[in-house]
């Protein structure tokens, strides 16, 4: 899968993460190279959320390493503040600033850590939103739209830092089944543009047509992982049977 | 009841402009004070909730009766004699300042301290994610958000604070209910003077009250 000496975005070297004596993540280890889209799937309470939150230190890891780009963000030296500038983020909850705008909120980050100037930052955000369908809500507040618009602003809001990585964290389970589509196209023509993208999912049908690699994880285990058709068509390990037995 | 408003009417409103300008004194100490241990209160360091929680506790848990007696007749005593070799003494309005700005501030720091917990963690999270600091995601995001919760009970506090300048009569500040001590005292009429008293902080309060009102009004547009 390595084999192609692509760049490594991503290195995780035995991660684990406890709160307090509950071991969530028990002993992690996978590469995420340039450009992959990998998608984690498994049961709730398997730690794919803690999994995807540590690669951007929204969780502290326990111990272990997560290298990205070069930079090991466990170590107190690194500032975190600057990889998190790579790697943007997309919630279940949307987590749309309340208090401001759209345009607002696709700005704020560049503005504040002085990326661009104001006005190339509007620009910038007009394209995101556009991007996304949603030109016509720059003015409009987030409490004006719906939940497949909020996320689709989600993910302008996060692209508009420019990042090389993106992770997505549930990003359709707390939608109205009619909007998860729009979200996932908005997922799909960005892993065509060759973004590198981590996906905690349980849409199997979108991890099948677009994931290079899926990872099934279990009890704070990776337990399989390999191309959508190795894992989703032709699982070798019990639980991945047991799990895809149910959810499909 | 005429006799006392011609008579001591401008003493009267002198005595209030008094007790207004102690209450400002005092609110804008304690919205510095209540923003330093309200923020205290939320930050991830163990030691500044600590002292955070330590603060709110020990003025919360004394009657600011006595935290008055204690600044302006406490402190001096304790710098000049039991120290000794100083010669520190408070203005009752010095005292009288500190006294609200303490008090007040503590039930400040909790107001803040609730508003901003009040916010969804996912706001904050949003904002680190982005790649802003700790300090810019409270600015920028989280605060905003929590003032707007916090507001109805500022106002609240501030009305509290407000009434709670008569405590201080007991150190001898001239403000309103002290005034009118004086004024029942030379007149014998204390229906009078108490109704009068009473109507005078009714109305500075119901001023401030639908002030609020407005404000809080103008704030939420957008939301």
């Amino acid at each position: 899968m390595l084999a192609d000496n692509k760049e490594i975005k991503i290195s995780v070297k035995n991660l684990k993460k406890s709160y307090g004596s509950l071991e969530v993540l028990k002993d992690i280890n996978t590469e995420v190279t340039k450009g992959e889209v990998v998608c984690v799937i498994g049961p709730s309470g398997s730690g794919k959320s803690t999994f995807l939150r540590c690669l951007n230190k929204l969780e502290t890891v326990t111990s272990g390493s997560i290298i990205v780009d070069g930079n090991d963000i466990t170590s107190k030296s690194v500032n975190i503040n600057k990889v998190r500038e790579n790697i943007g983020m997309v919630f279940q909850h949307f987590n749309l600033f309340n208090n401001l705008n759209i345009l607002d909120n696709l700005t704020l980050a560049p503005v504040q850590l002085k990326k661009c100037s104001k006005a190339e930052a509007e620009k910038r955000a007009v394209e995101m939103l556009s991007k996304v369908g949603l030109a016509d809500k720059a003015e409009s507040y987030p409490s004006q739209l719906s939940g497949g618009q909020k996320q689709r602003v989600a993910i302008a809001r996060a692209l508009c830092m420019q990042p090389d990585i993106m992770l997505f964290d549930e990003p359709t389970s707390a939608l109205d089944p009619e909007m998860v589509g729009e979200v996932l196209q908005v997922m799909k023509d960005l892993a065509a543009d060759g973004m590198t993208m981590v996906i905690v999912t349980h849409e199997m049908g979108f991890a099948r047509e677009v994931a290079d690699r899926v990872i099934f994880m279990d009890g704070g285990y990776i337990i399989e992982e390999g191309t959508p058709s190795e894992v989703l068509l032709n699982p070798k390990e019990e639980r991945t049977i047991d799990f895809l037995n149910k959810v499909l | 009841m005429i006799k006392i408003i011609t008579v001591y009417g401008t003493m009267l409103l002198g005595a209030m402009g008094r007790t207004l300008l102690l209450a400002l004194l005092g609110l804008f100490f304690a919205c510095i004070i209540g923003m330093i241990f309200g923020i205290m209160g939320v930050v991830k360091n163990r030691a500044c909730n600590i002292i955070a929680q330590i603060f709110v506790d020990v003025i919360r848990g004394v009657p600011m009766i006595v935290l008055a007696f204690f600044v302006y007749f406490g402190i001096p005593y304790l710098f000049n004699t039991i120290i000794g070799g100083f010669s520190v003494s408070l203005t009752a309005l010095q005292a009288g300042t500190i006294c609200l700005a303490l008090n007040c501030g503590a039930y400040m720091a909790e107001i803040i301290r609730a508003g901003i917990q009040s916010v969804d963690i996912g706001q904050m999270e949003a904002a680190r994610s982005l790649g802003l600091t700790y300090g810019m995601s409270m600015r920028k995001v989280v605060l905003p958000q929590a003032i707007r919760t916090m507001i109805p009970t500022f106002i609240n506090q501030f009305i509290i604070t407000l009434k709670d300048t008569s405590i201080l009569s007991v150190i001898g500040f001239p403000e309103l209910v002290n005034t009118a001590k004086n004024v029942q005292a030379n007149t014998f009429m204390s229906f009078q003077t108490w109704a009068i008293v009473g109507i005078m902080y009714l109305i500075v309060i119901t001023i401030l009250s639908r002030s609020a009102k407005v404000l809080e009004r103008r704030l939420n547009v957008g939301r």
